[in-house]
C-alpha cells in the first residue's frame, strides 16, 4: 500500500474518519464491558451520567478538567514546535511545590497579588524545569523525550523528599504531606455554594492568551514555522534554538499552573498523589485538540468527563475504572490515524 | 573503605546482573527497532504487559517458559499495532509510542482488576528459580555473579549475542540495517521495507515484554502496578550509551545496573543513611541522563530513524 | 569497440505502458524494445515521465495497462524484484547506498536468501573484485560508503548491478553529479559493457553525451514518447527541438554595466561538515550590475559557500565585507537586513514551509519588520496585500493566498521565493540551483527576473552543475574543486571543455606555482 495526498478533501472525507474513530473507541469500550460481565449500554450510559447526569457530576468533572487544560494547552504549545515535552507531570509538581512553599506563610501580600506571586512563582519553577532539557537539546543535541520522561521521576523523588523531610507538615499524623496554604492563599469559589474554583476560570483564560499568542502574534508565527519546518525557519533568519527556549518557558509554565490550581484551588496542600497523571493525560487532552488551545478546553471537559464516569460507573457496575484509560488511549491513536487518512488516501501498488 | 568492601562481595555482582537482566532483553528489543529506522516509545508500556501477562500466565497455571512465551506475544501483539501505525500509516513515532505506552499500561491495569477482583494484597507465584552452573559458579566473584543467576538471565545473555549474530552476520540483519539507515537501498533490492520495519518492531516488542516479564517472573513473584517504574525510558537512553550496538549496550547496562545495585548498598551504610534514601533512588534516572549528553557529541544515529518511509513518494 | 552483434534480439520490450497520478497524466501508451549490445538514450525534460516509467519498469508503480517484457518473459507488475531478477539492473540518480555499510556489505545487500546464517563474504569478494577489473570500476570493498566520494559511490552501484547479474543497465542521468572527465571513464565502463553483450539504457537532458554515447534515442515529452530517432540521422539541434517542442532561444542578455563591489570575501575558509565540502582560502568578489556564475561538480563546496552566504555559517577563517566594511557579526538576519537575497537550492527543505499559505511564506523573511508586526503583533490584512502583489508581480498561478503553498507545482513555489527575495529590492542575490527541475516555462521566467535584477544594479551569484546555465548568463564564471576557487573567467573566454578541465581539479596547482 502506499499514501497518495488528497489536495482538496471532501467534508464528509474530513468528519467521517474521526468520527469512524469514535464509533471506534464506543465499540471497544462495548467490548470491555461485555468482557467485565456488564451490559455496554448500561455501562455507557453509566459513564454518561457519572460525568455529566447531576450537578454534583458536572461539577465534578469541571474540577477534573482543570489541572488537564493546563497540562493540554503545556503540551499542545510545545507540540506546535515539534517540542515533545512529556515532563508535564514533572513541572507540575514544580509548579505546587513553588504555590506551597509561598502559600503556607513564606511571604505575607495583599490580594490579590498573593495569588499572581504564587502563580508567577510556580510558572517561572515549572519553566526552570523544561529549560534544563531544551537547553540540551539546544546546545548538545540530546533527545528531550527521554529526558523530560525522566525528569518526571526525578522530580517526583524529589517532592517525596520534601514531603518527608523540610516540607513535612509538624501535624501532619506522620504522613507524608505539606502543612496547609494560608486560607487567604487559596483560590476563592467562582459561585459561593458551588464547589468550583477560579482555578477553571484561569484555565479558560489561559486557553484564550494561548490561543491569541498563536493565532496573532510574531512569536506565535514563529513557533508555528519552527515546528512545521525547522531548516525553512532558520534559513529565513529565526533563531530555532531562541523559539524553542520560549516555547519551553511558556510550555513549562502552564503545565506548573495545573500544580498551582490543583493546590490553592481544590487540595489546599502538597501530597505525593496530587496529580494521578495528569501530566501525561495532558498528552492525550491536547493530540485529541488537534494542539488547538481553544480545543483543548474542548477535549480537557471531555477526558475529564470519561475519567469521572468511569469512577462512578465502576462503582455501580463493577467495570474497573482503568476502562477510562484503555478508551482514552485507543481514542488518541485513533484519531491520529483518523486525521491522516482525512488528507491522504490508501491506494494499492 | 566501605565503597571497596562493597565492590568485592559476590552478592553485589550477583545483584548488578540481576537488576541488568530485564534491561538488556528491553534495550535489545528497542535496538531492533531503532536500527530499523522505528524508535519505539511503546516500550514501557509493553515492558508492563509483559510483566503482567506472564506472571498472570503461570498464575493460571502454565509453567514458567509458557508464561514467557505469552509475555512475549502479548509484547508482539502492541508490536504489531505499534508498527501498522508507524510503519505504513507513517504516523508520528512519539505519539504512537506514547499511546502505546499509555494503552498497554492501563490494559494491564484492568485485566488486573478484572481477573482478579478479590484481592487485597498481590497474589505470588513460584518464580524461576536460580540454576549454578556446576564449577563454574564456583569462581570467587564472578562465579556467583556470572553462573549462579535464573535461566531468565542466562537467557539475556543469549539473546545479546543472537541479536548480535543476526545484525551483523546474516543477509536479515544487513537488510534491517539498511532499512534504517537508507530504506531505498532496501527498496531497490527487491526487499520490502515495510515489511522489515514491521517485523523488526514486532519482534523488538516481543524481547521488551520478555524484559518485563524477567521482572514477575524471576526478580520478583508478583505484579505491581508501578513495577517497571521508567525501566523503559531508561532503555532508551541504554540505547544511545551503547552507540545502537548490542554489545556496547550490554556493557552500558551492566554499568548502569552496578551503579543501581551498589547505590542500594550504599543506602545501609552509615554514611549513606545520613542522605535522604530519594537522592539513591535518583541515580538511575539521573546517571541515564547523565549518559545521553555524554554520547550526544558521538552521534552514530541510525540516520533514518523516525524517517517514515513511502515507497509512492515522487 | 566493435562487439559482433550476430542476432539483434530484444531484451526488454514495453508495450503500451500508461499511468497516470491523479489528473496527470505521468506516461501515456509508451512502446519501445531494447536490443541486446546497444545503448539507448532516454531523452526528456524533468517531469517528461521518465522516472515514473522506470519505476513501473522496477514495479514499484503497477501501471494503468501496459505490459513489461524481458528476455521473452512478462514481468508481473507491481513487483519490486522482478526487474531484478530478470536482469535489469539500475543506477538511480539518488544513490540508493546505505551509509553505515560498506562497500561490500550494500554489494551483498539483497542478493542472498534473509533466513540465512553467515553472508558468504570470500565467495562474494573473490567475485566483486573479477567484476571491478573487467568494468574497469575500482573500489575499495571494506571502505563504509558514507566516506565515499560521489564518483566511487556511482562505482559501487553499477558493481551493485553487475553483481546481481544485471544484462540490462538503466542509468538516470548519472553524469549530473561526474566531472567531464569521470563522465568520460563512466563511457570507457559502458562500452566495455556493450562489448561483453549488455545493454544500457541511459537517461539525460544532455545532449552532447546522449550523442556521445547512444546508438538510438527515444524523446520522452508530456509523458508520450514523441521521437526516435539513430543518432546518426540526428544532431543536437533536432533533438532539443524535440525535447521541449520547440526551440527555444537562451534569453537575452545585455552587455553588463558593472559597477563597484558590493559583496566580497577575503581568504575564507570554511571546514567540511560531512558530505557537504569546505572551503579553501577563498577569494571573491561580487560586484553590482554583474552575475557571477559558480560552475562546479556539486559536493565540492558550493552548498558552503552557499550556507556562508546566506548567513547559516561563518566562516572559519577569513572575513566577509559588504560594501568594504568587514561584518563583525554574522547569521541568516543580518545577511538579510544587509540586503542579501537568497534563493535556496532545496525550495520544498529551506525556501518554503510546505504547510505554510502563501502569505505565511512570502513574509517568512519579514515578518518582524514594522510593515507587517508592530511590538509583537501581526499585521494580517497587510501581510495579505502584500502576498497579492507578489502573485501578481510574479505571475505565481495559485487559488489565492490563503492556500498552503505544498499544494502549488514547482515553478509557482518558486516563482513566489523569487519574488519574497526580490521585493526588498537586494543588492546582492544568492541563487542557488534556481531553475533546477522547473519547467522550460518557468525557468526562463526566472532567469529573466534574475538578469532584470542585475540590470538594475544587483550582484548576483548563480550556482548551477548545469555548465549550459552558468555560460548562458554569467559575466564572469569561477570554478570551485574541493573547495578551491579558480579565477574569474569573462564570459566566453573559456570553452566547456576548458571549464570542465577545470572542474575536475586541475588548473589550481599551477596558480599556486
Amino acid at each position: 500500500m502506499r499514501l497518495e495526498p488528497v489536495t482538496a478533501p471532501t467534508l464528509a472525507r474530513t468528519l467521517g474518519y474521526p468520527a469512524l474513530a469514535i464509533a471506534l473507541t464506543v465499540i471497544l469500550a462495548s467490548g470491555l464491558s461485555l468482557l467485565a460481565g456488564a451490559n455496554p449500554f448500561a455501562t455507557l450510559g453509566l459513564i454518561i451520567k457519572g460525568a455529566v447526569g447531576s450537578k454534583f457530576a458536572l461539577l465534578e468533572t469541571l474540577n477534573r478538567a482543570t489541572p488537564l487544560i493546563f497540562t493540554g494547552l503545556a503540551i499542545a504549545v510545545a507540540f506546535k514546535a515539534k517540542l515533545w515535552n512529556i515532563g508535564a507531570e514533572a513541572q507540575l509538581y514544580a509548579g505546587a511545590v513553588v504555590t506551597v512553599l509561598l502559600g503556607t506563610g513564606a511571604v505575607g501580600l495583599p490580594q490579590p497579588f498573593f495569588w499572581v506571586v504564587m502563580a508567577g512563582g510556580a510558572m517561572l519553577a515549572g519553566a526552570l524545569v523544561l529549560l534544563g532539557p531544551v537547553l540540551l537539546k539546544t546546545r548538545l543535541g540530546v533527545d528531550e523525550v527521554v529526558t523530560t520522561l525522566l525528569m518526571n521521576f526525578i522530580v517526583l523523588l524529589f517532592v517525596s523528599y520534601l514531603l518527608e523531610g523540610p516540607m513535612k507538615d509538624p501535624m501532619g499524623m506522620g504522613w507524608p504531606k505539606s502543612a496547609a496554604l494560608l486560607r487567604e492563599a487559596r483560590l476563592p469559589r467562582i459561585v459561593p455554594g458551588l464547589r468550583l474554583h477560579w482555578g477553571f476560570g484561569l484555565a479558560l483564560v489561559s486557553a484564550g492568551v494561548v490561543w491569541l499568542i498563536q493565532t496573532k502574534t510574531t512569536l506565535g508565527y514563529e513557533i508555528r514555522a519552527v515546528g512545521l519546518n525547522k531548516e525553512a525557519a532558520r534559513f529565513a533568519g529565526i533563531s530555532v534554538s531562541r523559539v524553542l527556549v520560549l516555547t519551553a518557558l511558556l510550555s513549562g509554565g502552564l503545565a506548573a499552573l495545573a500544580g498551582f490550581s490543583e493546590v490553592a484551588g481544590l487540595k489546599g496542600n502538597l501530597t505525593l498523589d496530587l496529580s494521578p497523571g495528569f501530566g501525561y493525560t495532558g498528552i492525550i487532552v491536547a493530540m485529541l485538540a488537534l494542539l488547538h488551545p481553544l480545543g483543548v478546553v474542548v477535549s480537557a471537559l471531555f477526558v475529564a468527563g470519561i475519567f469521572v464516569g468511569a469512577d462512578s460507573m465502576s462503582r455501580a457496575a463493577g467495570v474497573p475504572s482503568y476502562i477510562a484509560d484503555i478508551l482514552l488511549a485507543s481514542a488518541l491513536l485513533l484519531m491520529v490515524l483518523a486525521i491522516l487518512l482525512t488528507r491522504f488516501r490508501v491506494v494499492r501498488g | 573503605m566501605e565503597l571497596f568492601d562493597i565492590l568485592m562481595t559476590a552478592s553485589f555482582w550477583a545483584a548488578a546482573v540481576r537488576i541488568a537482566s530485564p534491561l538488556i532483553f528491553a534495550t535489545m528489543g528497542e535496538i531492533i527497532c531503532e536500527r530499523a529506522g522505528v524508535l519505539n516509545l511503546g516500550i514501557e508500556g509493553i515492558m508492563v504487559i509483559g510483566a503482567f501477562t506472564g506472571w498472570m500466565a503461570v498464575y493460571s497455571g502454565t509453567g514458567l517458559w509458557g508464561g514467557v512465551a505469552v509475555a512475549m506475544a502479548a509484547g508482539m501483539l502492541f508490536g504489531l499495532l505499534h508498527s501498522v501505525l508507524t510503519v505504513p500509516f507513517g504516523l508520528s513515532q512519539h505519539v504512537v509510542g506514547l499511546g502505546i505506552t499509555l494503552l498497554a499500561t492501563s490494559s494491564a491495569s484492568f485485566a488486573y482488576r478484572l481477573l482478579l477482583p478479590e484481592v487485597t494484597s498481590p497474589p505470588r507465584i513460584v518464580p524461576f528459580q536460580p540454576y549454578e552452573v556446576p564449577m563454574l559458579s564456583e569462581i570467587p566473584l564472578i562465579g556467583p555473579a556470572l553462573f549462579a543467576q535464573t535461566p531468565m538471565t542466562y537467557l539475556a545473555f543469549a539473546t545479546v549475542a543472537v541479536v548480535a549474530l543476526v545484525l551483523y552476520r546474516t543477509p536479515l540483519g544487513l537488510a534491517v540495517r539498511a532499512a534504517g539507515e537508507n530504506p531505498s537501498a532496501v527498496a531497490s533490492q527487491g526487499l520490502s521495507v515495510t515489511g522489515l520495519r514491521m517485523g523488526a518492531v514486532i519482534v523488538g516488542s516481543g524481547l521488551m515484554a520478555v524484559g518485563g516479564a524477567f521482572l514477575t517472573m524471576s526478580a520478583f513473584s508478583s505484579f505491581f502496578f508501578e513495577m517497571v517504574n521508567g525501566r523503559g525510558w531508561i532503555c532508551i537512553a541504554l540505547v544511545v550509551f551503547g552507540a545502537w550496538k548490542p554489545g556496547k549496550a550490554l556493557l552500558g547496562a551492566l554499568l548502569f545496573a552496578a551503579f543501581d545495585a551498589l547505590q542500594v548498598r550504599l543506602q545501609q551504610t552509615p554514611l549513606g543513611a545520613q542522605v535522604p534514601y530519594q537522592v539513591f533512588l535518583m541515580i538511575p534516572y539521573v546517571l541515564s541522563i547523565l549518559a545521553l549528553v555524554l554520547m550526544s557529541r558521538r552521534a552514530e544515529v541510525p540516520a533514518a530513524l523516525m524517517v517514515p518511509f513511502n515507497k509512492g513518494e515522487r | 569497440m566493435t562487439a559482433i552483434k550476430t542476432e539483434a534480439q530484444d531484451v526488454l520490450r514495453l508495450t503500451n505502458i500508461s499511468k497516470s497520478f491523479g489528473a496527470t497524466k505521468a506516461n501515456s501508451d509508451i512502446n519501445f524494445a531494447l536490443k541486446k549490445g546497444e545503448v539507448i538514450a532516454l531523452l526528456g525534460e524533468n517531469g517528461a515521465g521518465k522516472t515514473t516509467l522506470m519505476n513501473i519498469l522496477f514495479g514499484h508503480y503497477t501501471p494503468d495497462t501496459g505490459t513489461v517484457e524481458a528476455f521473452g518473459q512478462m514481468l508481473p507488475p507491481g513487483k519490486p524484484g522482478a526487474a531484478l531478477a530478470a536482469g535489469i539492473g539500475m543506477v538511480h540518480q539518488h544513490f540508493t547506498l546505505a551509509d553505515n555499510l560498506t562497500v561490500e556489505e550494500n554489494i551483498l545487500l539483497g542478493t542472498e536468501p534473509l533466513w540465512k546464517l553467515g553472508l558468504g563474504r570470500a565467495a562474494a569478494r573473490a567475485r566483486i573484485v573479477q567484476l571491478s577489473q573487467d568494468f574497469g570500476l575500482a573500489v575499495h570493498l571494506a571502505a563504509k560508503v558514507g566516506l565515499l566520494s560521489v564518483g566511487e559511490r556511482q562505482r559501487v552501484e553499477i558493481l551493485k548491478a553487475l553483481y546481481r547479474d544485471a544484462r540490462v543497465l538503466i542509468l538516470d542521468e548519472p553524469t549530473a553529479v561526474l566531472t567531464p572527465q569521470e563522465t568520460d571513464a563512466l563511457f570507457v565502463t559502458l562500452r566495455k559493457a556493450v562489448a561483453l553483450g549488455l545493454s544500457v539504457i541511459f537517461i539525460s537532458h544532455k545532449l552532447h553525451e546522449v550523442m556521445a554515447i547512444a546508438s538510438r534515442v527515444l524523446v520522452l515529452r508530456h509523458g508520450r514518447l514523441v521521437g526516435e530517432v539513430a543518432v546518426a540521422d540526428t544532431d543536437k539541434h533536432a533533438l532539443a527541438e524535440m525535447m521541449v517542442g520547440a526551440e527555444v532561444a537562451p534569453p537575452e542578455i545585455a552587455a553588463a554595466q558593472i559597477g563597484a563591489p558590493i559583496l566580497s570575501l577575503r581568504a575564507v575558509s570554511v571546514v567540511s561538515q560531512g558530505t557537504k565540502g569546505g572551503l579553501q582560502d577563498i577569494d571573491l568578489q561580487l560586484k553590482s550590475g554583474q552575475i557571477t556564475g559558480l560552475a562546479g561538480v556539486s559536493g565540492n563546496g558550493q552548498a558552503a559557500l552557499a550556507d556562508l552566504l546566506s548567513g547559516l555559517i561563518v566562516p572559519d577563517q577569513g572575513e566577509v565585507e559588504i560594501d568594504g566594511r568587514a561584518i563583525a557579526q554574522w547569521s541568516p538576519r543580518i545577511a538579510l537586513s544587509n540586503g542579501i537575497a537568497r534563493i535556496p537550492e532545496d525550495r520544498h527543505k529551506t525556501g518554503a514551509i510546505a504547510d505554510f499559505t502563501l502569505t505565511e511564506n512570502v513574509i517568512l523573511e519579514s515578518f518582524k519588520s514594522a510593515q507587517f508586526s508592530r511590538r509583537g503583533w501581526m499585521n494580517k490584512a497587510e501581510a495579505d496585500r502584500f502576498a497579492r502583489h507578489v502573485i501578481d508581480t510574479y505571475d505565481v498561478r495559485c487559488p489565492g493566498p490563503a492556500t498552503p503553498i505544498r499544494l502549488l507545482s514547482g515553478g509557482n513555489m518558486q516563482k513566489l521565493i523569487l519574488g519574497r527575495a526580490l521585493e526588498p529590492g537586494p543588492k546582492v542575490i544568492l541563487a542557488n540551483q534556481p531553475v533546477r527541475g522547473l519547467d522550460i516555462g518557468a525557468v526562463t521566467y526566472v532567469q529573466s527576473r534574475l538578469i532584470a535584477a542585475r540590470d538594475a544594479g544587483a550582484a548576483v551569484l548563480l550556482i548551477s552543475e548545469d555548465l549550459d546555465e552558468i555560460m548562458g548568463l554569467s559575466d564572469v564564471i569561477h570554478v570551485i574543486s574541493e573547495g578551491r576557487l579558480s579565477p574569474g573567467f569573462a564570459r566566453g573566454s573559456k570553452s566547456a571543455t576548458e571549464l570542465g578541465i577545470w572542474m575536475a581539479g586541475h588548473g589550481f596547482a599551477e596558480d599556486a606555482a
